[in-house]
């Protein structure tokens, strides 16, 4: 029995679009997500502390996004938590009111992506956070990660929270970006397409001139220093290969460091049901292998937005309506021959719209190189307390695959699922054997898709009425 | 042409792996194949449980000598001797656990019963609803992830040669050896055995062999570090909940539990609608684990017959070939019942009887 034609999993951009889009299409759309509210994390709402600060651009999307989404008849179903699904599909939530199931023959997965983790020594000290995460801080909490910021990695996060900061009255001590500026100008083809993108950039860039904010390119992060907290930060040159070079080193006095070298399409939902994934490095990483209406490899499941491939929030809703599109096709709804036309067209522009946001997400992929920035010393693995050499140890044993190398040194088992991890220990294997990452495969996605309390998802039972199914034999 | 092995082992799991060390120590030139890795399937995925309280009574002798090897391995598996205790919530379970532990104890487990009261000593955080338990001291766990990395460096130090990420396709055994066909080229023995799981029935078709093997899949949960809450291993009458916490306070939950998938799918998923009662039968015996979270749930193929014994000895109608599955219990007699194949291949008795394919009609005559 279903309770939609159609769920939808995450509300920002692409999955708002989505929804929006099968609503008009007379499709039953359910939506979930964990936030408080539409917006994924581009548009995400600000905590009602904060209603006092300047209303901005993102700002005024968000909102409409958020009043289109409501008026179009699809249920919102906001902080919910999925932790499990079913094939064809079940959805398995836990929100304010308790576990919630709810099932559909079609779901677009829509849940945005992950932060990329380069592990430098010293990163595991309080004061350093993830760069997306530091946009959250500044967006929906109007908090200052620190008085003086390191802002290091790679990609284009890197000015924006750099000018937020600075906008919100911090102090940025550096921008530290391992990309070479050559490889800025490599991507400016992409990018003339979208002026007002190029604008949005150059405007971060001058507030960072005009706070006289050191912007290093071709340099990463040796190591983050402090005992309770970070107190400097050393940073030395990079290759084109993001390899550190000479020993042109400089330690930077600051008290916390955004960190983060893009975005991870976020695959979590359709690793757990089976859909057949690629290695696209251009397009950030592992994603799912989709037809023409962004249908994966499991019919009925569908994705959208920067799970597709990373390619920004312009891009976003252009997806989510093509795998709405999708969807309709398949249930036989959506009228006629228009809606073939209209694939078609919506397509293109959602081809043309990604190429800045796929240019971008190339600036911030590192090279196979940059496996060499990971010091023996460094914590990969936070969870389990492990090690660049201890890792480097397994995989010289013969760890050929994170699942290897999971068993081996418990690398991934920790709450964090290896989201956290597994990009740097893939990097790891692949610097010590050659192997392409197709080969040394994605961590294996398994349920719960975020840690849940035991509680949470057994809810009150009756232990008379548990199903014990005949004993085994004796 | 390529080398002629003594003998050719498809699996390198526990079976295939300890089988394989023995008949090398017995001078034979041997080699195992793996598809995956050493230990990547039942051998590595199980909960790891080693408790003569859930094991079969007329399998006892062999369970016995398979703690004696874990124990021997020590640290190298994250072996723990932790004792175990067997709850009944109600007077069906009692029945049930107490007519059960008689008959394991007269096998030859040292299975006392115990009352609540010595329960709620033993293990203060257990739900008070218990009507009935039994206590096992030799029961324990080891670190079944650990399984693949020891039998590697077993299999070194016996000099076997070890290929992994080798899926056999085909099998021929028109000259006076098996000749295997696989992806990095063909490996030809004069013995083959099958040790590969759940996946016996595809390698026998191989060879002619319509085995009765099905796959079952077995769900295992492991929540984050926690605080001490257990430090036995704790069981359920019907077997269906093993639970213990590991060192670093993590808490591994198991009881076999149905996932969904086969071996031939290659692909494995937990169920939701058997992890719930699976969990919850956790949460009733041990109701501080509300605080802990869950952070993974998986799932893996346990290989399974009619009657639930292990398959060890000879193919029938095959000459030179044998096979080797074990099915409940697996983990805990794997090593010994692998060294028993081992020495049967070596043309030795083994020290106990092996579990004959043949009394199943497998269709080898016609195929022979």
């Amino acid at each position: 029995m279903s309770d939609y034609d159609l769920i939808l999993l995450g509300a920002g951009p692409a999955g708002a679009a989505a929804a929006i889009k099968a609503r008009s299409l007379g499709l039953s759309v359910g939506v979930i997500d964990e936030a408080s509210a539409a917006g994924g994390q581009v548009y995400r709402t600000p905590s009602p502390a904060l209603t006092a600060t300047q209303p901005d651009a993102d700002r005024a999307k968000g909102d409409a996004l958020r009043a289109k989404l409501a008026a179009s008849g699809a249920v919102l179903y906001a902080n919910h938590r999925v932790w499990s699904l079913r094939p064809g599909f079940s959805v398995i939530a836990i929100g304010p009111d308790g576990p919630l199931t709810l099932e559909a023959p079609n779901l677009i997965v829509a849940a945005g992506a992950v932060e990329r983790h380069i592990p430098v020594t010293g990163w595991t000290l309080p004061g350093v956070i993830g760069l997306a995460g530091a946009t959250i801080l500044l967006k929906a909490h109007g908090v200052l990660p620190g008085r003086r910021v390191v802002v290091a990695g790679s990609g284009p996060l890197l000015l924006l929270v750099a000018s937020k900061i600075v906008a919100a009255g911090g102090e940025v001590a550096a921008v530290v970006d391992a990309a070479p500026r050559a490889s800025w100008l490599a991507r400016a083809g992409s990018m003339l397409a979208r002026p007002d993108l190029i604008t949005k950039g150059a405007n971060w860039l001058l507030a960072l001139l005009k706070a006289r904010v050191p912007i290093h390119s071709g340099t990463a992060i040796r190591a983050i220093h402090g005992t309770d907290g970070v107190e400097s930060v050393t940073i030395g040159p990079v290759d084109r290969d993001w390899r550190p070079v000479g020993d042109a080193e400089r330690t930077l006095a600051a008290d916390a460091v955004c960190l983060g070298f893009g975005l991870l399409p976020s695959t979590d939902v359709t690793r757990l049901l089976g859909a057949e994934h690629r290695y696209k490095p251009e397009l950030g990483g592992w994603i799912p292998a989709v037809d023409a209406s962004l249908q994966t490899s499991v019919p009925g499941l569908f994705v959208a937005g920067d799970g597709a491939g990373v390619r920004g929030a312009d891009a976003a809703p252009l997806s989510g309506e093509l795998a709405a599109l999708g969807v309709a096709r398949r249930l036989g709804r959506g009228g006629g021959g228009g809606s073939a036309g209209e694939a078609a067209q919506t397509e293109a522009n959602w081809h043309k719209s990604g190429r800045f946001g796929a240019a971008m997400s190339a600036l911030a992929m590192p090279p196979p190189g940059a496996a060499a920035m990971i010091d023996p010393d460094a914590t990969v693995c936070r969870c389990e307390g492990l090690t660049r050499a201890m890792l480097d140890a397994a995989i010289a044993a013969g760890a050929r695959t994170l699942a290897d190398l999971k068993a081996t040194t418990r690398c991934g088992m920790g709450p964090c699922g290896g989201r956290v991890c597994g990009e740097a220990a893939a990097m790891l294997i692949a610097a010590a054997t050659g192997w392409d990452r197709e080969a040394i495969g994605q961590p294996s996605a398994r349920p719960p898709l975020r840690p849940v309390p035991l509680a949470a998802i057994t809810g009150a039972f009756d232990y008379d009425e548990l199903p014990i199914p005949a004993p085994a034999p004796l | 042409m390529s080398a002629l092995y003594d003998l050719a082992v498809i699996g390198g799991g526990i079976l295939g792996s300890a089988a394989a060390c023995r008949a090398a120590e017995g001078g034979m030139r041997t080699i195992v194949i793996e598809q995956q890795t050493l230990g990547s399937g039942a051998s590595g995925v199980n909960a790891g449980t080693l408790s003569l309280q859930i094991k079969r009574v007329r399998l006892m002798p062999y369970a016995i000598k398979g703690h004696e090897l874990w124990e021997k391995a020590g640290e190298r598996v994250g072996f723990h001797k932790t004792g175990g205790i067997t709850l009944a919530f109600n007077q069906r379970e009692a029945d049930l656990l107490h007519e059960r532990m008689a008959l394991k104890r007269e096998a030859g487990a040292p299975i006392e019963l115990i009352t609540p009261a010595r329960v709620a000593e033993l293990e203060p955080n257990l739900s008070r609803k218990v009507v009935a338990a039994s206590w096992c001291a030799e029961d324990g766990y080891a670190n079944a992830s650990l399984s693949g990395a020891y039998y590697r460096t077993l299999l070194e130090a016996a000099g076997v040669d070890i290929r992994e990420r080798t899926p056999v396709t085909a099998i021929d055994r028109s000259g006076s050896a098996f000749e295997l066909a696989t992806p990095a080229g063909p490996v030809r023995a004069t013995r083959l055995l099958l040790a590969c799981g759940a996946w016996l029935r595809s390698a026998g078709a191989m060879i002619g062999l319509d085995l009765p093997v099905r796959a079952r899949v077995n769900t295992v949960s492991v929540t984050e570090r926690g605080p001490a809450l257990v430090g036995t291993v704790v069981g359920h009458a019907t077997g269906l909940l093993t639970l213990k916490q590991k060192p670093n306070g993590s808490i591994l939950i198991g009881g076999g539990w149905q996932g969904t998938g086969s071996p031939d799918e290659g692909r494995s998923s937990v169920d939701p609608a058997t992890l719930l009662p699976n969990l919850r039968l956790a949460m009733f015996a041990v109701p501080g684990l509300d605080r802990f979270r869950v952070v993974r749930s998986w799932t893996g193929f346990e290989a399974n017959v009619p009657d639930f014994f292990p398959l060890a000895g000879a193919a029938p109608g095959i000459d030179n070939a044998f096979l080797l599955g074990c099915v409940r219990g697996g983990y805990t007699i794997g090593p010994y019942i692998g060294a028993l194949m081992g020495d049967l291949i070596l043309g030795r008795e083994p020290e106990l009887p092996l579990f004959d394919p043949g009394r199943f009609a497998t269709g080898a005559s016609a195929a022979a």
